[in-house]
């Protein structure tokens, strides 16, 4: 392992450039409070860029001051030779102990680990139980994590969970500022133009540039009198290189009025306005990946741009990265509905995988049937609006119209046959409308049949993604729940899980929430805190307008007086009249007499009657709707058959 | 025109030489078509009448070479000054990436230098550019002339430059001041590269 730390390679001798603020920045941030910020830190770059400087310039900073951290640096050759003499000496355990007391760990060279497979898992061993700890991990390699062959891919995301950031090529300024500051700690001395020549040219890394500072030192040295540009840049045969490069063209002798060089200052000037504007975009791709890699997302597709020569279409390029990744986070949060267990999966992670990403959504989309929706019987128009549900109706069209926001849960209590499941079908066809609407319309009933069938066949998972993913979640007949313990469990959870996403939700009951027997109280609370509304016993004119309705749909036109005086008949409910009309058609055909008012009196006074039956049952609207919008109702079967002989008669209510 | 072209890496400033007729645009033209290499400079196009005045307009190219990647030109374009051109003109002005106003320094010329930068602003409008956000500079051209014939650098700045853009005193025909004009309003072009959208 490395002794004491270099101490020429401190922040201070560090020369920042906009090629390397960010790299720098984040690697003081880390060295100020190990630990806290950044963990790992990841620094990447070609070589000779001072990837070494800047991990032993974290290490120096940390262990100064009055924290004085415990500072470890080793090279990733250092870190497998250790660990295999641990291993050989049997003492694998107490090579990771070893670590427990540093409090910064910098390991250099991290490239090596390519295709080392078994290094790897003793590394990310050691960094996650590091960072548990609390302890800061710093890393350098001349690669990205994503380009480093065969690099575990829980490797790469743990870097990407830390930072993850490159040094680029310096530019000519900070070209400029590394040489005079080198030759300043040589203390020899050039004249500015010697050191602006040099720095004209575009050396691959500090060291190649520090190699032609060197050289012109040793000129100087043996030389009397002082270095000219123009000798400077023969000496170190950049003439055609920096020709090549940067298309300087050598002063020409130019004794003009203007005098001086005016073309080649001009040339400067476009130089480094444009290279400043290189700069801009690089930087611009800089921050988008270490913006994006710190959240976790791979971005090899804009890393590949940062390695061109020339940012291409950088706003572009990221914009677009930025809109897949949007579509990735959508992806994923749909995931998390459909299936809460795939959701982690790296395709999320990758834009350059988004085809993948929404294949994978889609199948899980595909093995889910939509929810039932709202019966095609009842339309939300065809719900006749009187004095006896002005209410229900006033709030039901605020619900549709606001969904989630006028009133959640809305509840809408009556007593059997006045038109709750009508309006809430009507309701649940008026969210249908919205834009990506998802409304789930069903019976207690059902949504009880399908918990029992989800439990058995162990596919409740499912089930519930099912109804967590509803835009709407429309229930008839909610007192069917009473006593059910795990059906009200569940609707509680995805009572919460809709409310907090502001779906709409509508229930119907035979009574309000807290008369229900067998109700649970965190269940009614929830119910009473949407609004409650009743619709009451029907009035005369509603009576009047669904005989109307009837007679018309029955008889082919409906005589205003027969209406009225339907209407002006005993019924409790809607249904009753409905059963009315459905009588007087039906007796009216098999006796071949016209079904007008004398008959219906002859009918409904006249004859006589066996009283209604009360209702045995529990009180539900009795009406049981197909996925597929066919009703089955109870009133309109025939459950039980009369035996051979009688007459078949009577409404059945 | 683009002025970048990212696919082939290409950089292509079109900067055009504006101002009053007998300005000087022409002579900044020539001048630097003087201090510009032969290899960098292409023909210099310049249609005049037998009075040295440009009819149509001067045209003149310069390649820069490689400038952080991208093969860089430059085009200098002069318009023709007389009010009686201005089709000319507009034609000139289509696709410029900056302006340079070259103005005449002589006091008797004030009335003509403010006459045609309102002619400026209304081509460039006409073509969609608010004048404040197209790369501008000024020159006031003529500063050797003597004193009593001229305004200060302060009066034609207090008359002429309401939008505070870089102005440069310079005389043309000695070539004072027409790089130090070229280079400010390069560099403004330039400067402007990273806030548009590349394509």
């Amino acid at each position: 392992m490395s002794g004491p730390l270099n101490p020429r390679f401190t922040f201070d001798s560090f020369v920042v450039g906009p090629s390397n603020r960010l790299a720098v920045s984040a690697a003081r941030r880390v060295a100020e409070s190990p630990g806290s910020v950044y963990n790992p830190l990841f620094i990447y770059s070609a070589s000779g860029l001072g990837k070494t400087h800047l991990l032993l310039a974290v290490g120096a900073l940390a262990a100064s001051g009055s924290a004085a951290h415990v500072v470890e640096y080793l090279t990733l050759e250092e870190f497998v030779e250790a660990y295999h003499a641990a291993v050989a000496a049997g003492q694998g355990e107490a090579f990771r102990h070893r670590f427990e007391h540093v409090d910064v760990v910098l390991i250099d060279d991290v490239q090596f680990l390519a295709t080392r497979l078994e290094t790897q898992a003793e590394l990310l061993r050691l960094i996650t139980s590091l960072t548990e700890l609390g302890h800061q991990v710093v890393l350098a390699s001349d690669r990205p994590p994503q380009d480093i062959e065969q690099l575990d891919e829980r490797l790469i995301s743990r870097f990407a969970g830390g930072l993850v950031v490159d040094i680029g090529a310096p530019e000519l300024e900070t070209r400029l500022a590394i040489l005079r500051r080198k030759a300043e700690e040589r203390g020899v001395s050039f004249e500015q133009a010697v050191l602006s020549a040099v720095a004209q040219y575009e050396a691959r890394n500090v060291r190649e540039l520090l190699g032609l500072l060197n050289r012109l030192i040793a000129f100087q040295a043996v030389n009397e009198g002082a270095l000219t540009p123009d000798g400077a840049r023969t000496l170190l045969g950049l003439e055609a290189a920096v020709l090549a490069q940067a298309g300087v063209e050598p002063a020409p002798a130019a004794p003009a009025p203007g005098g001086g060089n005016e073309f080649a200052d001009f040339l400067d000037t476009v130089g480094s306005a444009l290279a400043e504007q290189v700069d801009t975009w690089r930087r611009r791709l800089q921050e988008a990946v270490a913006y994006w890699e710190g959240h976790g997302y791979r971005t090899a597709r804009l890393g590949a741009l940062l390695a061109q020569e020339t940012p291409v279409g950088t706003e572009t390029a990221v914009r677009t990265f930025e809109q897949d990744v949007e579509r990735l986070q959508e992806l994923e949060r749909e995931m998390v509905l459909l299936e809460p267990g795939r959701a982690g999966d790296p395709v999320f992670r990758d834009p350059d995988r988004l085809a993948d990403a929404e294949k994978v959504v889609q199948a899980a989309r595909d093995g889910l049937a939509p929810p039932p929706g709202p019966s095609a019987s009842w339309a939300f128009e065809d719900f006749v609006g009187t004095a006896s549900n002005q209410l229900a109706l006033t709030s039901a069209r605020a619900v549709a119209e606001k969904p989630g926001t006028a009133y959640n849960p809305l509840v809408i209590v009556g007593s059997t046959g006045v038109g709750k499941t009508h309006l809430l079908h009507g309701i649940g066809h008026a969210l249908s409308a919205g834009p990506g609407a998802l409304v789930a319309c069903l019976s207690a009933q059902d949504f009880l049949d399908e918990l029992v069938q989800a439990i058995e066949r162990g596919r409740l998972e499912q089930w519930r993604s099912r109804y967590r993913r509803v835009t709407a979640f429309l229930l008839d007949d909610m007192q069917l729940l009473a006593q059910k313990q795990r059906s009200q469990e569940e609707l509680f959870h995805l009572f919460n899980a809709l409310l907090t996403q502001q779906r709409q939700m509508v229930f119907t009951a035979s009574a309000a929430p807290r008369t229900l027997d067998g109700l649970d109280d965190r269940l009614v609370s929830r119910m009473e805190g949407g609004l409650v509304v009743e619709i009451g016993v029907p009035d005369r004119e509603l009576r009047a307008a669904v005989a109307t309705r009837e007679l018309a749909g029955r008889l082919g036109d409906a005589d205003p007086d027969l209406a009225a005086y339907l209407a002006g008949r005993p019924a409790a409910s809607l249904r009753a009249v409905t059963g009315m009309v459905q009588r007087l058609a039906t007796e009216a055909e098999a006796q071949g007499a016209a079904a007008d008012l004398a008959f219906a009196r002859d009918l409904f006074e006249g004859a006589r009657e066996s009283a209604p039956q009360p209702a045995t049952r529990p009180r539900t609207s009795g009406v049981v709707v197909a996925a597929t919008g066919g009703v089955r109702s109870r009133e309109k079967v025939i459950w039980r058959w009369p035996a051979v002989g009688d007459r078949l008669l009577e409404e059945m209510i | 025109m683009s002025l970048v072209n990212f696919t082939t890496r290409e950089i292509t400033c079109k900067i055009v030489y504006y101002g009053p007729g007998r300005s000087g645009k022409t002579t900044n033209l020539q001048y630097i078509y003087g201090r510009v290499p032969d290899d960098r400079r292409g023909r210099m196009v310049s249609l005049a009448t037998h009075t040295d005045r440009t009819l149509f307009f001067d045209f003149l190219p310069i390649e820069l070479g490689t400038i952080s990647g991208f093969t860089t030109r430059f085009q200098l374009y002069t318009v023709p000054g007389q009010v009686y051109y201005n089709a000319t003109r507009k034609l000139v002005l289509q696709g410029a990436d900056g302006v340079v106003f070259v103005g005449d320094s002589q006091a008797r010329q004030l009335d003509e230098n403010l006459e045609s930068l309102q002619n400026l602003q209304a081509n460039l409008l006409e073509q969609g550019l608010d004048v404040r956000v197209v790369p501008l500079v000024l020159q006031y051209n003529k500063q050797d002339l003597p004193s009593d014939l001229i305004l200060t650098t302060a009066e034609l700045d207090e008359q002429l430059n309401f939008r505070g853009v870089p102005s440069y005193p310079a005389a043309a025909v000695s070539g004072q001041g027409v790089f130090e004009t070229l280079r400010a309003i390069s560099e403004r072009v330039l400067r402007k590269l990273s806030q548009e959208t590349p394509t």
